[in-house]
């Protein structure tokens, strides 16, 4: 149990990496460009043993980001509450520097889908949304943050624009931004949209963390690109030059590299974190 | 308006139409954009299946165990985002599955396999040190009750489910002879551990976990096997740290 004084009460407008286990013993030697870490909450919900112990040890080092993939916030069931509580307890003993969650939903009539399913931007979701957000921040007694999402396709119903969306979303909840940087190139691909007009739009001052990743490139059935956000490979150059325009509007922000998939050795991660880094520098000097 | 179950019952069965509602850009129909979600929760729930039965997996081939892992996946869907512990319904799922009736061990080897995750995940045991005993009179030992850690865990088997895992940890594999088995699994620290059990063996450790006296659980085992020795399973439960002496037992 660490103290109830969060060692790291906010995460530095330096470079993290999402933390893999294989790198435990790399990152404790020599962490290099990376400054704070951010974990997946659903892979320490366990009672013990290696998972906790290797998060207790780099929770004395390292600011951490608890990043939930499975809250469903955006479901139309109510939120889970056992899995509410779950989160309720991670958060309470590890005192992260953040808690974060995504404009998605998960979970459906109690079957846990492991993805992270798009939402049509209507009053409707808005008000749910909005419900479950109070419902988080009240449980948890701080602020979240929430992602914007990679999209593959667009519901009819939809009547928001995206950004405006999670405007209102963090204008009524009071809950701040998470702005996946490679979501958003991803997404106006695949929708066929100008992404430096959504970084233009988007409510940059209530932005707490920045993500980078990298996905797949595919095609749809007539042949129009498909991109497929499977943090599975390095940040692409448009990513990189995306992140670098946020930046500049922004201001220096905490930035993470994801990768989940085909997950590289310790130095080729590191590299892309010092990649951050030097652009970070840029807008901090 | 698209409801979320549609999208779920659609997502699960690639038979069914993209739910109404769902489009590209520019109108067009969603086609292959919505086979994304499909193929994201096949794959997903798929690797985890993976990472949770590797040698189920060894046992009936990668194109079988992904197959079977689609019909599994849609008939036991996650009922928490705790991936870590999805796959508990398998060894029944697995006993009930036809294509492999003919292989009737592996729903005992997915039991194991399930048990180590458990364990892997399990609270950390009570620290004991077994130095604690050696001032004892035999007398007063076998009086004394133990708590089992709660990564500990038995598993008895009319197959040599043991062995049969431990044969996939190396490689060539040499499968086992055919006979009944009992397993013990400890974690000393961080990584599970698979004991093969001499007969009596599972008896006595589900004495002790039941809160008997050594004594009564040494008694229990002897009932089942005449020759049961207490000294190689007592001393393989403290060498791997898998029991503690219950409180009010304190030694004095």
């Amino acid at each position: 149990m660490l103290d109830a004084a969060p060692r790291f009460p906010d995460l530095p407008n330096l470079p993290g990496v999402g933390y893999k286990p294989q790198h435990f013993a790399a990152l404790v030697d020599d962490p290099g460009a990376v400054a704070w870490l951010e974990i997946h909450a659903e892979n320490y919900m366990g009672d013990g043993g290696r998972p906790l112990a290797q998060l207790r040890h780099l929770a004395e080092r390292f600011p951490i980001s608890v990043h939930g993939v499975g809250l469903s916030i955006g479901g139309e069931d109510p939120l889970d509450a056992d899995h509410l509580a779950r989160l309720k307890h991670l958060v309470g003993w590890l005192s992260p520097a953040r808690f974060s969650e995504h404009l998605a939903w998960s979970t459906h009539d109690s079957a846990f889908l492991n993805d992270l399913l798009p939402l049509p931007y209507t009053a409707d979701t808005l008000a749910r949304v909005c419900d479950h957000i109070d419902q988080v921040q009240d449980v948890l007694g701080r602020q979240m943050l929430l992602e914007n999402p990679s999209t593959y396709l667009a519901f009819d119903e939809t009547t928001w624009a995206e950004v405006d969306f999670l405007a209102e979303i963090a204008r009524r909840t009071g809950c701040g931004l998470l702005l996946d940087v490679n979501n958003v190139f991803v997404s106006a691909t695949n929708q066929q949209t100008d992404p430096y007009a959504y970084i233009d739009a988007f409510p940059l001052a209530h932005v707490g963390e920045i993500h980078l990743g990298g996905h797949d490139d595919d095609t749809d059935d007539t042949g129009a690109p498909l991109l497929i956000d499977s943090h599975g490979k390095p940040v692409v150059d448009p990513v990189w030059a995306l992140y670098a325009h946020t930046l500049a509007r922004a201001g220096a922000r905490p930035t993470l590299i994801e990768w989940d998939n085909d997950v590289p050795d310790w130095p080729v991660l590191e590299h892309e974190a010092a990649q951050a880094g030097a652009l970070l520098e840029q807008v901090s000097a | 308006m698209m409801r979320q179950a549609d999208f779920t019952q659609a997502m699960l069965d690639a038979e069914r139409a993209v739910p109404a509602g769902l489009s590209a850009p520019g109108g067009r129909p969603a086609g292959r954009r919505f086979d994304v979600y499909r193929n994201n929760v096949a794959v997903g729930l798929t690797e985890a299946l993976e990472t949770a039965f590797p040698v189920l997996r060894m046992l009936v081939g990668d194109e079988f165990f992904a197959a079977m892992a689609g019909v599994f996946l849609r008939a036991h869907p996650p009922e928490t985002p705790v991936l870590m512990l999805y796959g508990a319904q398998m060894p029944a799922f697995l006993a009930g599955f036809p294509p492999v009736a003919h292989l009737p061990y592996l729903p005992d080897v997915a039991r194991l396999e399930y048990a180590l995750r458990v364990a892997y995940h399990a609270a950390d045991a009570a620290p004991f040190s077994p130095e604690a005993l050696n001032s004892l009179e035999p007398v007063a030992l076998m009086q004394l009750r133990f708590r089992l850690a709660p990564a500990v865990q038995v598993i008895r088997s009319e197959y040599p489910v043991a062995s049969i895992w431990q044969a996939h940890q190396v490689s060539p594999v040499k499968l086992p002879a055919a006979q009944p088995e009992d397993a013990l699994i400890t974690r000393p620290e961080f990584d599970p551990h698979v004991h093969l059990l001499p007969p009596g063996g599972a008896a006595f450790i589900e004495a002790l976990g039941r809160g008997e006296t050594l004594e009564i659980a040494h008694l229990t085992a002897s009932d089942q096997c005449h020759n049961f020795d207490i000294m190689p399973v007592f001393g393989l439960l403290l060498s791997e740290g898998a029991i503690s002496i219950q409180e009010g037992d304190a030694i004095k």
